[in-house]
């Protein structure tokens, strides 16, 4: 086992691309102009233009942040880059108005229409600007809004302003500076206080032009005791150029609201996804992210939770998988600012060939605060013999009656399991999928059914041919 | 005690300070003083530390931008016979050697049966003198890199007391050898340098007693020690980190070992206002095994900041890590220890835990425990805890009639055991156990 050569794979889902004709187009680049011809494109008011501007300077501002992150960040520049791309459409209202092409997309997928008729509400993203969304009547009864960024905050202001860049402001990091800045697309959410949204809502996204960086922006606010769970699933067409995906996500559950934001990343190993994903808990609240890495060149990602009230409580499971050439440097945030509140971090990780992967977690207990907990646990398991895995937690701790417990392991598939297999008439590879699966198991029991299964899918299409 | 050769010009900030220094050492290894310019130019290039520095993150980098007030200690023999008297921790020993702010305060003692072996143990200079090729091929050949390159440069450029402990191939010597550093002229700075080297199948330990003469005299302290193990060899060394409260400190240590070496390593750390600690082992062979532990007992306002790194460059070695801290006042502690795994290193086993006991609520732990693995057959695993201790084991002590006071303290006692018992030497373990009562009682 010390020694299993890697094999190239093949990665033929997302492989595909479609020819496409963009009616609204930025151009290459990014200045004042490109803010303005997306603000009047959209139609915006002058406070998100303003925001937009401000945004702006402060990525140009702001240094890349590569004294600690990987050196490949310098590999994007943003001058080759476009910022905005639309089909100028407004977001369709019924299946039957979607483009043929871009069901044709979808069918690619795998999601069968029937099944999305069963789907709450589907907002499928194509390039910048949703080209369908539905809501399911009854979720309009109940008054849950899920509109796009856009529509979000011409047609809500009032709901949506309010914490709009609030639990991640425009200057957190240089990225989620450049999506305050060139933003289009993605989900606002608002769920009425009491109400429980019993299916999933989801978006897909996908990225499907060359040189395109894609920037959506998603709020979720569920209101005092609403519960809701949405689910962000995305592959991507293989491209020769690098393209830049640089999301930003705000989760706002106030008192007693439940918010769980499940994340299948599958980007073509072309793109960085440099993405900032932010909850805030009040009272009794609960943030919970599902984050599952699989493709992508370079992925920053460290979602986190703000325990702004007390017994709130955050949580962080995430699965990341790095293939020869991948990056996956991901990880979770918990800032504890109340007394009582709890979170917890599960991480693992799997290195296949020369696929790096890390976890970078921050801790914090700042205030001298009681009772809170947090625990932490990142287990890395590393398939061949030049796989690589790091791990980079802070954790800080003040005062007497807190407590952290922090514990991260190594370890590789044991060959006497293989053996044990094979001697049954699996081949290496299923012994070696089966494993992994095995080393996954217990947080895909976390998934929603569908998504479990993809998953399951997906690592096992990612474990062919790493061992043989 | 001649006081009136620091004169303010002679300070850090003061362009004049090494060349006269120079002047004064007048040495006669011309390696040696290249290195020592060499390392001056590069303390003047190197930058100090920024916020932004991973290396120095939580770190309290005010006081570092504050150093250039402390003046070397001058020359001079110092007239510290009660200091002398009060070298004596352990009553059995192979060696000894007491310095006073960087000065020979005492005739070096060594066992004249290990002289005869070939033992060498005896201050740095004098080495320089009398081994220049053996101290030459050993003299910073290695460096924790963790941050304090400036530092580091400094120490060489300043440098002009420490030990070197030479014990050639087969030799094993059962007693300690002992070093007490003490610092006594007020803003003066002190640069020891320690260095070890164990030949193939050699053993020996070594301690170091680091201590103020009043509390009430501010210092820098600079301080290296490297420990050179060759294949077989079994090298102790033990730092008992005792500066007064108004120093602050730097150790910058190496912990290298070829094959089958058995090296283990302990801090104990009670005094300086800030103490900066950056400890590498670096595993260059098979089948060795590194211990490195640490037992941190802050009061007041002190920050004890130590940054570790075990390096696994052959495979199948051993490392073990263990870093304990107990908490009170106002006090911050940073542990950032890494392990790195070179491609290759197969069947390493490496491990690191950190454990902070939080005894006040205005205290600050920070943990960045950090791995980097790039072989796949490895057991690696990290641990860090912070909490307090807990109320059921308080509640146990109170009714068996035992106040919650002396609870608490026997709680932190059976905390720092573990570290304690790694002396393998009753009377070192029974003086520490002195110190950190001492500190409790304070």
């Amino acid at each position: 086992m010390a020694t299993t050569p890697d094999l190239n794979f093949e990665r033929d889902q997302g492989d595909f691309h479609y020819e496409t004709t963009y009616d609204y187009d930025a151009g290459i680049g990014l200045n004042e102009s490109t803010i303005d011809y997306i603000s009047d494109v959209k139609g915006e008011d002058d406070w998100v233009r303003e925001f937009r501007k401000k945004a702006l300077k402060t990525f140009q501002d702001k240094p890349m942040p590569t004294h600690w992150a990987s050196k490949d960040l310098e590999n994007i520049d943003f001058e080759k880059i476009r910022y905005y791309l639309s089909k100028g459409q407004r977001p369709t209202r019924s299946w039957d108005e979607v483009p043929p092409e871009v069901k044709e997309t979808f069918e690619r997928l795998g999601i069968p229409e029937k099944e999305r008729a069963f789907l709450a509400g589907v907002e499928a993203q194509f390039d910048s600007e949703s080209s369908y969304s539905n809501m399911k009547e009854e979720l309009a009864k109940e008054g849950v809004i899920f509109v796009s960024s856009s529509e979000g905050l011409k047609e809500h202001p009032e709901i949506f302003r309010k914490w709009f860049g609030k639990v991640i402001p425009i200057g957190d990091n240089k990225f989620s500076a450049l999506n305050a800045a060139v933003f289009s697309g993605g989900s606002f959410i608002y769920v009425p206080p009491g109400v429980k949204v019993k299916q999933p809502l989801q978006a897909y996204f996908r990225i499907n032009a060359e040189q395109f960086g894609q920037f959506e922006r998603t709020l979720i606010i569920a209101d005092e005791g609403a519960e809701v769970t949405y689910m962000e699933g995305c592959t991507a067409p293989k491209f020769e150029t690098s393209t830049l995906h640089s999301a930003v996500v705000e989760l706002v559950a106030l008192k007693g609201a439940k918010i769980q934001y499940i994340t299948v990343q599958n980007w073509s190993a072309n793109v960085f996804n440099l993405v900032t994903k932010r909850g805030m808990a009040m009272e009794d609240a609960e943030v919970k992210w599902i984050d599952c890495n699989i493709g992508s060149r370079l992925t920053m990602k460290y979602p986190g939770v703000v325990m702004r009230g007390e017994r709130a409580r955050g949580e962080v499971l995430s699965i990341a998988l790095a293939h020869d050439g991948q990056c996956q440097d991901t990880g979770a945030k918990m800032i504890h600012a109340a007394n009582n509140t709890t979170s917890n971090i599960v991480s693992k990780s799997i290195s296949i060939g020369k696929g790096v992967s890390t976890y970078r977690g921050v801790v914090g207990m700042p205030k001298h605060l009681d009772g809170c907990k947090n625990n932490t646990e990142c287990d890395a398991l590393l398939i061949n013999s030049n796989s690589r895995t790091n791990t980079y937690p802070a954790i800080t701790v003040r005062g007497s009656s807190n407590t952290v417990q922090h514990e991260a392991s190594v370890s590789k598939v044991s060959a006497e399991q293989i053996f044990y297999m094979m001697q049954r008439g699996l081949s290496e590879g299923e012994a070696m999928s089966l494993s992994v699966n095995g080393f996954v198991n217990d947080l895909i029991r976390e998934f929603p059914m569908e998504y479990s299964v993809e998953l399951k899918r997906l690592i096992d299409l990612e474990m062919e041919g790493s061992v043989g | 005690m001649s006081e009136s050769l620091t004169a303010p010009a002679d300070n850090l900030a003061s362009p004049e300070v090494f060349r006269q220094r120079q002047q004064s050492m007048a040495l006669a290894s011309e390696w040696f003083v290249e290195r020592q310019q060499e390392a001056w130019q590069r303390y003047l290039d190197t930058p100090l530390p920024t916020r932004t520095s991973e290396k120095w993150r939580f770190a309290n980098l005010k006081s570092l931008r504050e150093l250039d007030r402390f003046a070397p200690a001058p020359f001079a023999k110092p007239d510290a016979d009660d200091l002398v008297a009060r070298s004596n921790a352990l009553s059995k020993t192979a060696g000894k050697l007491v310095l006073v702010d960087d000065n020979i305060a005492a005739p070096i003692e060594l066992d004249p049966a290990l002289a005869e072996q070939g033992v060498i143990f005896t201050p740095l200079l004098d080495a320089l003198n009398r081994y220049p090729e053996l101290v030459q091929q050993y003299f910073m050949a290695q460096s924790p890199e963790l941050g304090s390159d400036k530092f580091e440069a400094l120490h060489v450029a300043m440098l002009r007391a420490g030990v070197f402990l030479y014990v050639p191939k087969n030799v094993e010597v059962k007693e300690p050898f002992a070093v007490y550093h003490w610092t006594k002229q007020d803003g003066t700075a002190i640069f020891p340098h320690t260095i070890v080297v164990c030949e193939d199948n050699a053993g020996a330990t070594l301690v170091e007693f680091q201590n103020g003469a009043a509390a009430d005299t501010e210092h820098l302290v600079i301080a290296n020690a490297h420990l050179y193990a060759g294949n077989g060899a079994k090298p102790q060394h033990r730092i008992i980190q005792n500066w007064n409260e108004r120093t602050i400190s730097f150790q910058l240590n190496t912990s290298n070992a070829q094959r089958d070496v058995e090296s283990k390593q302990v801090i104990v750390n009670l005094g300086s206002q800030q103490a900066r600690q950056e400890i590498h082992g670096k595993i260059f062979g098979s089948g060795s095994n590194v211990e490195l532990y640490s037992l941190g007992v802050p009061r007041g306002t002190q920050e004890f900041d130590q940054r570790t790194l075990q390096t696994h460059i052959a495979p199948n070695s051993r490392s073990d890590l263990l870093y304990k801290n107990a908490l009170s006042d106002e006090t911050r502690t940073i542990f950032s220890g890494l392990i790195i795994v070179e491609e290759g290193a197969q069947q390493t086993d490496a491990y690191q835990t950190n454990n902070n006991l939080m005894l006040s609520d205005k205290a600050e732990a920070n943990s960045l425990p950090g791995l980097e693995i790039g072989a796949n057959d490895v057991k690696c695993s990290h641990g860090a805890t912070s909490g307090r201790i807990d109320d059921s084991e308080i509640f146990y002590f109170l009714a068996r009639g035992i106040p919650r006071a002396k609870a608490q303290e026997l709680m932190v006692f059976g905390f720092f055991e573990e570290i304690v018992e790694k002396f393998r030497n009753d009377e070192l373990a029974e003086y520490v156990r002195g110190l950190v009562q001492q500190k409790f009682a304070q």
